[in-house]
């Protein structure tokens, strides 16, 4: 495509489903009522280990105005010796999260489901179910979670042919650090640990279900993927696909969290046994107890150099929390870590840990900052050893086209050292800092994705344009796709719908997840157009009886290709569309992809910070992400992801952390004690985008979701280190900690 | 238990309904009065996705009980356009992209027409700590920020 043509594509247009959005219209996932419709609420675990020897319902199933009562024996139940894989989820682990199996295995595990005529009712209902426990020792931290006589959360999980809470582990490798380490003349270890940290979405988990007595179930939830809801609800019900639909409800906030169902096969059982369509609604509380957050971490990192500031060798070990079942992102820490660098020698290791916390699940570049985080802090120790700039160490060591990453690929073109270059060049790096300022900077990668998805580009009858996807629309996806069809079509934006259809209305489409939507929307809509150009070019031969070769499509219209072709003023689309009964049948193509081509994310972040030594209290106080965006298709929203990355970071640097009790329970599940950044605590956010096109995608797209909040930790720590002098190793830099280090110096004195 | 009769004004609107002494007004607005525009994020009064307000003032409608709306006037998000006028707001804000997921948005639009019903010219600082009580998790308030300092200086120059 010419880049000087676009007309849409790179426009600041209006989001398709924005007038929905500002007046309340738009239904989110709890927003939907049915006649008829009555209410589920989950009975969950007071213990954060414990066998479960019994679980009576009867006195709660005679409760008036209770309809159903489910309990794990309602669940499919996926035997733990054979893996069942959906996706990145193990479906012997999902069937344990929704609905505790043999054991609890966290305060806040599921353990019965009640619906009832009302919501108080069935909460009622849940305090007379009686649940025999036998309560077990119960482990939290890492640390704890891996000394030989931990309490054992799965016994048949075996580690060198003895029980262990280490469930998994992966490493990557390229060269050999012990001959890379021995060339080193400055090597800098540190070790580090991090919190678990909520995705933080405004809008708790939500569903309605409704099965019909011939197991015909509908399913209105709020997800980042409709068809994961269907498949995992069919699993884990034992329904069939054909016979669930699933409608994407908008979603208010994911960030990876909603990528597995939580309260969807607890309310279908409840509705199949009903009779009755069932409403489940997580409580803020629920949320922050019983579904994901990311990992928290222990980490060494070891990083050699020469005295010329060349990086010989890198060892990574990053031990990362699952929570109560397998399945910590070990690839993200592992695999994005050393990924911005071309090192000759790398081992990075991932070890996946349980303990009895809730089920971690993805969180936007999942485990990519939390490697960042480590690595991004001894390269700036690096560079002080070094005596070189930060921005300096980076670009000379950077990935670039044709180096080879420890996680596999080569890279094509990729343009990491345009956002070093962008940072080293922007007034921000030289603006001036006052007392207790600090600068900071750090880079960040993360993967990308493509995978399945599915388009359907329809032409109405008076001439314009239907595109529906299978992505729920999580940040204004569906305006970059008005973007992209109406450039492609030569039409206006407004002339173009943009859908997200449901499990019935759509082919398959996996989730919006990994930065893969625009990616891969952007690949089956531009196909399915191109098809419907070549119908409408078709069409125009066919009223004009002349070669389809000798049409033309432009501005959205068909013309003659040339003088050869014959003198016909150009037909619109509106006016083939009027004539497309005649002329042949309704027009619309659709396309359904395994898209590939998604290529990495780098960004480079530029943070000044101001420590408040009396109060302890870290305020950042500007904050610019450069970042390699590919082609931004609706640059608001680019900067809209690249600014939220940023905020959750700072959030995930200062404050946010699970504190636990001394009874294995969260002490602070609610938005209270669980601080996120509110708009009194940030500056703007400076986002400058750098377009690299990638050259596997037709607008040249990457995925540009996640890497923004990769390097934001390490680029806050290195910046309270400038501040300061002093190094934190440990998240969240809270007042508490910021203080206790300044009295060490000083007590030192 | 018996219900409680409520007689109050929503945008605008004379509205009776019936509700249970612990009812919120947000229960009561999401439930029997369909009006689903305000958001239950916490329930706690932490997140601000369900403010409305109660005789101009901005309050958390899951912190206040349905029976307080006796004889006072509530506005909801529902009630920010009129006809199809959106308010300058609402306008702006779509303009500007300060939303992404949505969920908050329609708190954070009445958090932001109390401001300015209150302040025709706030800083951003005051824009900052005045919507401190409005949780957005997806855009960094960056856009957020802009578009109520631009709406402001917009309305500001339609009254002169």
């Amino acid at each position: 495509m010419n880049e000087h043509s676009n007309k849409w594509i790179g426009q600041r247009t209006i989001r398709p489903d924005g007038a929905d959005k500002v007046t309340g219209r738009a239904a989110f996932g709890a927003d939907t009522t049915m006649p008829g419709m009555i209410w589920g609420k989950v009975l969950r675990s007071p213990h954060a280990h414990a066998r479960i020897r019994s679980i009576d319902t009867s006195k709660a199933e005679s409760l008036p105005g209770v309809k159903a009562v489910v309990t794990a024996r309602d669940i499919v139940n996926f035997t733990t010796d054979k893996p069942f894989i959906l996706g990145i989820q193990d479906m012997r682990w999902m069937c344990r999260n929704v609905m505790a199996r043999e054991k609890v295995l966290f305060h806040g595990h599921p353990v019965a489901a009640v619906a009832a005529a009302t919501e108080e009712i069935a909460a009622e209902a849940c305090k007379m179910i009686s649940v025999e426990y036998e309560v077990l020792p119960w482990v939290i931290e890492i640390e704890d979670a891996i000394k030989p006589d931990a309490p054992i959360l799965h016994e048949f999980n075996k580690l060198d042919g003895k029980p262990s809470n280490i469930t998994g582990k992966l490493e990557h490798k390229l060269g050999d650090i012990a001959a890379g380490f021995a060339q080193a003349e400055v090597i800098v270890e540190r070790s580090f640990k991090t919190r678990p940290v909520h995705q933080g979405y405004i809008e708790p988990h939500a569903c309605l279900v409704s099965v019909a007595s011939d197991d015909k179930t509908t399913i209105w939830s709020s997800s980042q993927g409709q068809f994961m809801v269907r498949a995992m609800t069919a699993l884990l019900t034992g329904l069939t696909q054909s016979d669930i639909r699933a409608i994407p409800a908008e979603i208010g906030g994911g960030f990876g969290g909603k990528t597995i169902v939580y309260l969807e096969p607890l309310a279908t059982m409840l509705s199949k046994k009903s009779g009755r369509p069932v409403k489940m609604v997580m409580s803020r509380e629920e949320v922050m107890r019983a579904s994901g957050p990311t990992s928290g971490s222990s980490s060494t990192v070891k990083i050699g150099a020469t005295k010329d500031g060349r990086i010989v060798a890198a060892h990574g070990i990053y031990y990362l929390q699952a929570g109560a079942l397998p399945g910590s992102p070990i690839r993200g820490a592992a695999g994005c870590s050393f990924a911005p660098y071309d090192i000759p020698n790398v081992l990075s290791q991932g070890f996946d840990v349980v303990s009895n916390r809730s089920k971690v699940v993805a969180y936007r570049a999942p485990g990519a900052p939390i490697g960042a985080y480590a690595v991004e802090c001894v390269m700036d120790e690096l560079a002080v050893a070094l005596k070189m700039d930060p921005l300096e160490l980076r670009l000379k060591n950077a990935a670039k086209q044709g180096t080879k990453a420890a996680h596999g690929p080569v890279y094509p073109r990729i343009g990491f050292v345009e956002t070093l270059e962008a940072a080293r060049a922007h007034p921000h790096y030289k603006a001036p800092l006052g007392k207790h300022h600090g600068r900071g900077v750090a880079s960040g990668f993360w993967f990308n994705a493509g995978g399945e998805s599915s388009a359907q580009v329809n032409i109405t009858e008076d001439g314009n344009v239907v595109v529906m996807t299978g992505h729920p629309d999580i940040g204004g996806s569906r305006a970059a796709i008005a973007n992209i069809a109406a450039e492609l079509i030569g039409i206006d934006y407004k002339s173009v719908s943009v859908l997200i259809g449901d499990t019935a209305t759509i082919g398959y489409s996996n989730m919006t997840g990994g930065s893969r939507v625009l990616f891969a929307s952007a690949m089956v809509v531009t196909q399915s157009a191109e098809k419907v150009i070549t119908i409408l070019r078709a069409r125009a031969a066919k009223i004009w009886n002349i070669d389809p070769d000798a049409v033309t499509w432009e501005d959205g219209a068909a013309r003659p290709a040339g003088d050869n072709a014959g003198k016909f003023a150009p037909l619109t689309l509106a006016e083939i569309a009027a004539k497309a009964t005649e002329t042949g049948g309704p027009i619309g193509a659709g396309v359904q992809l395994n898209t590939t081509g998604a290529e990495g994310g780098f960004a480079t972040h530029i943070c000044d910070v101001e420590v408040d030594v009396d109060l302890g209290i870290v305020r950042v106080l500007r904050y610019t992400a450069f970042q390699d965006v590919g082609k931004a298709v609706h640059p608001s929203y680019v900067e809209g992801q690249m600014q939220g990355g940023v905020a959750q970071g700072i959030g995930w640097a200062l404050n946010e952390e699970y504190i636990y009790n001394r009874n294995g329970q969260v002490d602070n599940a609610g938005f209270l004690d669980y601080r996120m950044p509110v708009c009194s605590d940030l500056p703007m956010l400076d986002a400058v985008m750098i377009e690299i096109p990638n050259p596997k995608h037709p607008q040249g797209v990457r995925g540009v979701g996640e890497v923004p909040l990769v390097p934001v930790m390490a680029a806050i720590a290195n910046a309270i280190h400038d501040a300061l002098g002093i190094r934190f190793y440990s998240l969240p830099m809270s007042p508490p900690k910021v203080l206790e280090a300044l009295d060490l110096p000083r007590a030192a004195e | 238990m018996a219900k409680l009769h409520v007689t109050t004004t929503i945008n605008g609107d004379p509205v009776e309904f019936l509700c249970e002494p612990h009812h919120t007004m947000l229960d009561v607005l999401r439930g029997s009065l369909g009006l689903t525009g305000s958001k239950e994020g916490c329930g706690s009064g932490d997140c601000g996705a369900c403010s409305v307000t109660l005789d101009g003032r901005l309050v958390c409608s899951c912190l206040m009980l349905a029976a307080e709306a006796e004889g006072h006037q509530i506005r909801t998000i529902e009630g920010m356009a009129e006809g199809e006028m959106l308010h300058p707001l609402q306008q702006k804000f779509l303009e500007m992209a300060a939303l992404q997921c949505g969920i908050c948005t329609p708190g954070m639009l009445v958090a932001a027409k109390a401001l300015l019903e209150h302040n025709q010219e706030p800083t951003e600082t005051e824009v900052r700590y005045w919507l401190a009580g409005n949780l957005c998790r997806c855009t960094g308030y960056d856009k957020i920020v802009r578009a109520v300092l631009e709406t402001a200086a917009e309305m500001r120059g339609a009254a002169r």
